[in-house]
């Protein structure tokens, strides 16, 4: 049978793939970007050459912001697109309506989403372009031990921004929904793309559970040391 | 057993529809649910008001006729139990039993508890069958199946057709109930040469007909009676992918 594109695009299972395959990208993303600020405990030079070596190419750099814009946005879009549509499919509850089974992470997917998809909105707002804090552009150049080349001072920026209780908090919370997205989607997304069965069902579960909760604890780590004073301003 | 009744009532697929609150008494714990119900409408009718309409007609789990959703589950919520098959020693005395209709948009009220699942009839139309002539029954082995394949695909055609995956799924998914379907046929070699046609048509005439996304929420596979696994989805889904991809750089 001849399909086209429109399989794949407009169709329910389709349209799953899509969430699945854009989740997948935000996957990869989410975990190197874990460990890059990881980096903040190896000390100010480690941090500050790391984020000066991300910005060499700025073909790459730009190549790698709309590929990621381009999942965020495949996947916030088709996240509406199923919503709005099973909305229709469903009339309103009107007895009492029970979940047997179903996670409080995969009842509460949009929810997470949304919120997440607005945290990703301040986050950029925050560190990357910091219109929130012009304070941050004022910060000295950092000069890297080897080079000897001015870059912008990344560490100290961070502290300064996990210094303010209610950004930490933010942040904090932020990556608890992320956590809890993860804990339904990284099995899920295994199920969406037909690869997981009723055996491996219980060790993809697993698998979710943990990789949210590094996720999570690798996120928050950074913030909570600030908060503790166990990472020096100046390294 | 004595007990109170909170019956959805509605005498058309447009109308509105409402609860309305029945006693019953002198409930033998040994009836069916069914038979529960019928007793009420013999009082019912005995008062001369009108009966409430549900659906059945086995009586013992194998057709998919009988509905209900009861106390907010489909069929009630028992492992592997069909409404049919649910007795009233489940429940305990002077209980409230909330009865409801499976509900969808697709499967859309008919009278009272009766809802119109014509939506799966279409579903199978669109590819649920092998459309060589068959005739009568061959030899058992002249084709080989191998145990294991054959198992899998008793199991998925276990499903009865009843609807209460849809009605379970706050999404109003068919997934489960297509899935069984695409999983059973495509699993065996009789069925496997349409493999890609049927899943591709299935699929499309499951969306058409107004059902839901899937969410992997699993709630349809808890409510069904047949303990139909997640496994035929993510069978479909897989298979659903292959056929894409065949279609599109295929001629
Ligand atoms: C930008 C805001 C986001 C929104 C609005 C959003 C929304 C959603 C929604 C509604 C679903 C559920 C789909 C379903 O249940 O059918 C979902 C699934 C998923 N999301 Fe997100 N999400 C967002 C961000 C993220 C991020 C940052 C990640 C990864 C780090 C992610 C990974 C996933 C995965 C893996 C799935 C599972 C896909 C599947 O079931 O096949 N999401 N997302
Ligand atoms: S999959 Fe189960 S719940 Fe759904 S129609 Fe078949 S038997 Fe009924
Ligand atoms: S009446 Fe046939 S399955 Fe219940």
């Amino acid at each position: 049978m001849k399909t086209t594109c429109c399989h794949i695009f407009c169709s329910s299972i389709g349209k799953k793939y899509l969430m699945a395959l854009s989740g997948m990208v935000l996957l990869g993303f989410v975990l190197v970007h874990m460990l890059g600020n990881l980096q903040v405990f190896l000390g100010q030079e480690a941090i500050n050459a790391y984020a000066d070596k991300l910005q060499s190419s700025p073909a790459v750099l730009w190549g790698f912001r709309f590929f990621l814009l381009a999942a965020t946005l495949i996947h916030v879009l088709t996240a509406i697109s199923l919503v709005r549509e099973n909305r229709a499919a469903r009339p309103d509850a009107n007895g009492d309506e029970k979940f047997v089974q179903a996670t409080i992470g995969s009842r509460t997917m949009g929810l997470t989403g949304s919120l997440i998809f607005a945290f990703i909105v301040f986050h950029v707002l925050h560190y990357t372009v910091r219109v929130t804090h012009p304070e941050y552009q004022q910060i000295a150049h950092y000069t890297l031990g080897k080079s000897h080349k001015e870059v912008h001072d990344v560490y100290t920026m961070v502290i300064m921004g996990f210094q303010e209780k209610w950004i930490s908090a933010i942040y904090i919370v932020c990556m608890a929904l992320l956590c809890l997205h993860l804990t339904h989607g990284v099995s899920s997304l295994f199920q969406t793309l037909g690869i997981r069965n009723t055996t491996w069902k219980t060790n993809l579960d697993r698998l979710a559970i943990v990789y949210g909760w590094v996720i999570f604890i690798g996120f928050v780590s950074v913030p909570i040391a600030v908060l503790m004073g166990a990472v020096p301003p100046t390294g | 057993m004595n007990l109170k009744l909170k019956i959805w009532r509605q005498d058309e697929t447009s109308g509105a529809g409402r609860f309305k609150d029945y006693e019953i008494r002198d409930v033998s714990p040994d009836s069916s649910f069914l038979e529960m119900l019928d007793l009420l409408n013999e009082k019912l009718v005995e008062a001369g008001e009108s009966p409430v309409a549900f659906d059945s007609d086995c009586r013992e789990g194998v057709c998919g006729m009988c509905s209900l959703t009861i106390n907010g589950v489909p069929h009630g919520g028992h492992r592997g139990t069909t409404t049919c098959q649910l007795h009233m020693r489940s429940f305990n005395d002077g209980d409230t039993i909330t009865i409801e209709p499976f509900r969808a948009n697709a499967f859309p009220v008919l009278r009272d508890l009766v809802v119109d699942r014509g939506g799966f009839d279409e579903i199978i139309q669109a590819g649920g069958f092998i459309t060589c002539r068959t005739g009568s029954s061959q030899d058992a082995n002249e084709v080989p199946i191998p145990k294991p394949v054959a198992d899998d695909a008793f199991d998925f055609a276990a499903c009865i057709g009843c609807g209460a995956c849809v009605a379970a799924c706050k999404n109003a998914s068919a997934m489960l109930f297509t899935g069984a379907k695409v999983a059973h046929l495509n699993t065996l070699p009789q069925g496997k040469a349409e493999k890609d046609r049927r899943t591709l048509a299935m699929v499309a005439k499951m969306d058409d007909a107004g059902f839901g996304n899937c969410r992997n929420y699993g709630e349809c596979s808890a409510a069904c009676p047949k303990e139909i696994p997640l496994d035929v989805i993510a069978k479909m889904n897989r298979d659903y992918a292959v056929a894409s991809v065949k279609g599109i750089i295929g001629k």
